[in-house]
């Protein structure tokens, strides 16, 4: 079924639109309900340390160093020096000319080097370029790939265009994993959302990622939520699993357990796990760890008393 | 790390903001007192069978006190008063009911069962909604467009139910004080606690004595407020067995009427809907409040070529339903508000079992104590089942399929009833067509079970008559010169 819908651009389009709507007030309402779920205790704790499992610990600046991606991945590998417990990221997202550094600086700590690629944060650039960003990506190291899609073919109806540069990502990616940022903000209905996340899942996407962090809004909790019920849709339809990575804007602990309800609640445990759910931040990780100091003694402790980077 | 499963730990609201008298009078003339010739019943907690407390149950003296106190009020103050004046008791009733939202939260939950979360975020801040709405209206009773120079009916008795408490109080209080009326209003014997901290609030906003007079009991007391001589307007919600017998008693009195009866309405799923927020309204439609409600969606009629689909995905939904500890946080199911309640949501399920449909409930363990009904669906239903036609007032769905929108609306409205029903679809001339075509007080496009002050709601056939809310609701509590 899926293989027809790919063979030209109007059965594409045919699939696409014959996806079921998504109500807007509806999704926003959801999520809202879920979002009052009240985690304590034991809960809390097992639900802070997943969440730093889950982090994808980010820079993506035109000013990054080495010497800051340095001390962003010994943040990754060892993210509260008081408190050896504390588990490390996910993984460390940086540009693509600093994979080395990071490849280099996280060696076999088992924290994955994630390169942002194909003319991030745009993706405005000739597909020969992005393969080229793609293929470089993947020979400093990186183990995986988070890649943007080309908004303006998908919002004036491209979207073969959008699959066809997607597969080919995938393609330069070989064995990396890819992750295919949507940048919602930018696509901003719902149904454009469960359109592009399965047009991402068609063409071969390891991960669906909301934003790439530069545009505003970035993740949200409903956009989160159509999102994980697309990948959920997507696995009953071809028995493939899609890991979700929200992205941008993520800063409190108590957003992040926000996050972690969604999934709980809309897919369930085979996707509360860092293989398949990721939060990207640069921000969340210390509200992460002040947290979960203040469980482990009742008391807050400043800000200064968490590691910049 | 212990287990990969995310389990909620207990997130239980403290009952430390709840202070529960060992025993309650009756509301009468501003005070607080001891039945005349009534007697006293005990309401429990229907999550753990636990006695909360004793309340007095009015006898027939008992009555005609507050009605008598309630005329006085009438005659001496509460007519003559401005408007104006009028509506800064209820907008300070509002405030105070925000105020005391936590308590009056937990103490609703206590008394009825419901989950925290919908006490705290639907009942309360609705009924002071009701309230702020209505304190609006009090001096601009010139321009609802009912007729000229509108004024107060007279002594209103009202007997409301136990599915919301304190909401459904507010329905009815908060329209007949803004016209001018005095009220007295008889709560549901198995949920009276916040009908009588709303009398604490009453003197707490000091409404003048007898504005508003509340007396627990069983039916007999509902009876004797209803057919006491010195009513002059009767409003009731709940059952449409008692419904036709308050008809009945009323008939010829001239006493107005209004009455919010039982319903069974359907919940449309056409075949372009937004298939994951359909799903969504289908819970909230069947079980909200446990399904206690009247208007309730518990018929879901689905078109036939997704409901396969819509069934499966809807089941998957309820495996996540939490039920439990009504005061936990996290609960979506609380328990069921009696043991005589629970005995008939349980015959009628088994009469689905016994006319051949299939019952499916979600797994999740009741409590050992306390009255639960775990979230049920029947599929295989027809219009000639009985839980296809009766009122289960429970958390039991009946799904239902139809092939073209014509066969949609010829079932739904074949129905004794007419209170409520859903539209879904992603066309929105659909939406015009089938809300015009059903027989129903209320359908709800894409969305199910949402309510505000100024929103009419009331029913056709035997869901009753009459419409509480908004404009329209107005109506049954003023006399005009064109109703005169």
């Amino acid at each position: 079924m899926l293989a027809d819908a790919t063979t030209s651009q109007a059965a594409l389009r045919r699939f696409l639109h014959g996806l079921p709507g998504v109500d807007q007030v509806g999704a926003d309402a959801r999520a809202a309900a879920l979002a009052t779920r009240s985690i304590k205790t034991d809960a809390k704790a097992f639900a802070l340390d997943l969440a730093i499992r889950m982090v994808d610990l980010t820079t993506l600046e035109g000013a990054d160093t080495p010497g800051k991606v340095r001390a962003l991945c010994a943040k990754a590998r060892r993210p509260d020096p008081a408190d050896p417990s504390a588990p490390p990221v996910a993984a460390v997202c940086v540009y693509d000319d600093l994979v080395e550094v990071a490849r280099a600086a996280l060696g076999s700590s088992g924290v994955k080097v994630a390169a942002v690629a194909t003319a991030f944060p745009s993706g405005r650039a000739l597909l020969d370029v992005k393969l080229a960003e793609t293929r470089d990506a993947v020979r400093a190291g990186a183990d995986e790939v988070d890649m943007v899609i080309d908004r303006g073919a998908f919002l004036s109806g491209r979207y073969l265009e959008v699959l066809e540069e997607v597969r080919a990502v995938k393609q330069a990616c070989g064995s990396v994993h890819l992750k295919v940022i949507l940048e919602t903000g930018e696509l901003q209905t719902y149904d454009n959302v469960r359109r592009a996340s399965w047009l991402a899942m068609m063409a071969g996407a390891d991960f669906i990622k909301t934003s790439t962090g530069k545009i505003s809004p970035a993740a949200t909790l409903p956009v989160t939520l159509v999102m994980l019920e697309a990948v959920r849709d997507f696995r009953d339809a071809t028995g493939r699993q899609v890991g979700v990575k929200a992205a941008g804007g993520i800063r409190a602990a108590k957003d992040a357990l926000r996050y972690l309800v969604v999934v709980n609640e809309t897919v369930g445990d085979d996707w509360l796990d860092p293989d398949w759910f990721r939060l990207g931040a640069s921000s969340l990780l210390n509200d992460l760890l002040m947290q979960r100091t203040k469980l482990a003694t009742g008391r807050y402790s400043g800000p200064d008393y968490f590691t910049l980077d | 790390m212990a287990g990969k499963t995310f389990t909620y730990a207990p997130a239980p609201e403290s009952r430390a903001v709840v202070t529960l008298e060992p025993s309650y009078g009756l509301f009468v003339d501003g005070s607080f007192v001891d039945p005349v010739d009534g007697g006293v019943f005990a309401t429990v907690n229907p999550a753990d069978e636990q006695v909360l407390a004793q309340v007095s149950a009015a006898g027939a003296r008992d009555v005609d006190r507050a009605v008598s106190a309630a005329r006085a009020a009438y005659d001496g103050v509460w007519s003559r008063m401005p408007g104006a004046e009028r509506g800064k008791y209820l907008f300070r009733i509002a405030r105070i009911l925000q105020e005391r939202s936590r308590e009056l939260a937990v103490l609703e939950t206590l008394d009825n069962g419901k989950p925290i979360r919908e006490s705290r975020d639907v009942d309360v801040p609705l009924a002071a909604a009701h309230f702020f709405y209505h304190a609006g209206w009090a001096d601009k009773l010139e321009y609802a467009g009912l007729g000229p120079n509108p004024g107060p009916v007279g002594v209103v008795g009202q007997v409301i139910p136990w599915n919301f408490p304190l909401l459904m109080l507010a329905w009815k209080v908060a329209p007949a004080l803004a016209c001018g009326n005095t009220v007295v209003l008889k709560p549901a014997e198995t949920t009276p606690l916040s009908a009588l901290v709303f009398a604490d609030i009453c003197r707490q906003a000091d409404l003048p004595a007898g504005v508003v007079n509340i007396l627990t009991g069983a039916g007999e007391t509902g009876r004797l407020v209803v057919e006491h001589p010195g009513i002059d307007k009767v409003a009731f919600t709940g059952s449409t067995e008692v419904g036709r017998q308050i008809a009945r008693a009323v008939a010829g009195t001239g006493k107005r009427l209004t009455l919010e009866l039982g319903g069974k309405g359907a919940n449309i799923v056409f075949d372009d809907a937004p298939v994951d927020q359909a799903v969504e309204g289908i819970v909230n439609g069947i079980f909200f409040n446990q399904g206690h409600v009247c208007c309730a969606g518990s018929r879901l009629l689905v078109q036939e070529s997704v409901a396969d689909d819509v069934v499966d995905r809807l089941k998957r939904r309820l495996t996540t339903l939490r039920l439990g500890d009504p005061l936990d946080k996290n609960t979506d199911i609380g328990a069921i508000n009696s043991a005589e309640q629970l005995a008939r949501v349980r015959a009628l399920a088994d009469a689905g079992d016994e006319e051949g449909a299939d019952r499916w409930s979600a797994p999740c363990a009741l409590p050992d104590r306390g009255f639960w009904f775990p979230p049920t669906v029947f599929t295989g239903v027809s219009q000639a089942h009985r839980i296809a036609r009766e009122e289960i007032f429970g958390p039991v769905l009946s799904v239902l399929t139809f092939r073209t929108p014509e066969e949609a609306v010829e079932k739904a409205n074949n129905t004794p009833y007419g209170l409520s029903a859903g539209v879904w679809t992603e066309k929105g001339s659909r939406i015009l067509s089938m809300a015009a075509r059903l027989r129903a007080g209320v359908v709800w496009a894409n969305t199910f079970n949402r309510f505000d002050p100024a929103s009419p709601f009331g029913g056709y056939k035997e869901s009753g008559y009459g419409r509480e809310g908004g404009r329209h609701g107005l109506e049954a509590y003023l006399a005009t010169e064109a109703s005169a």
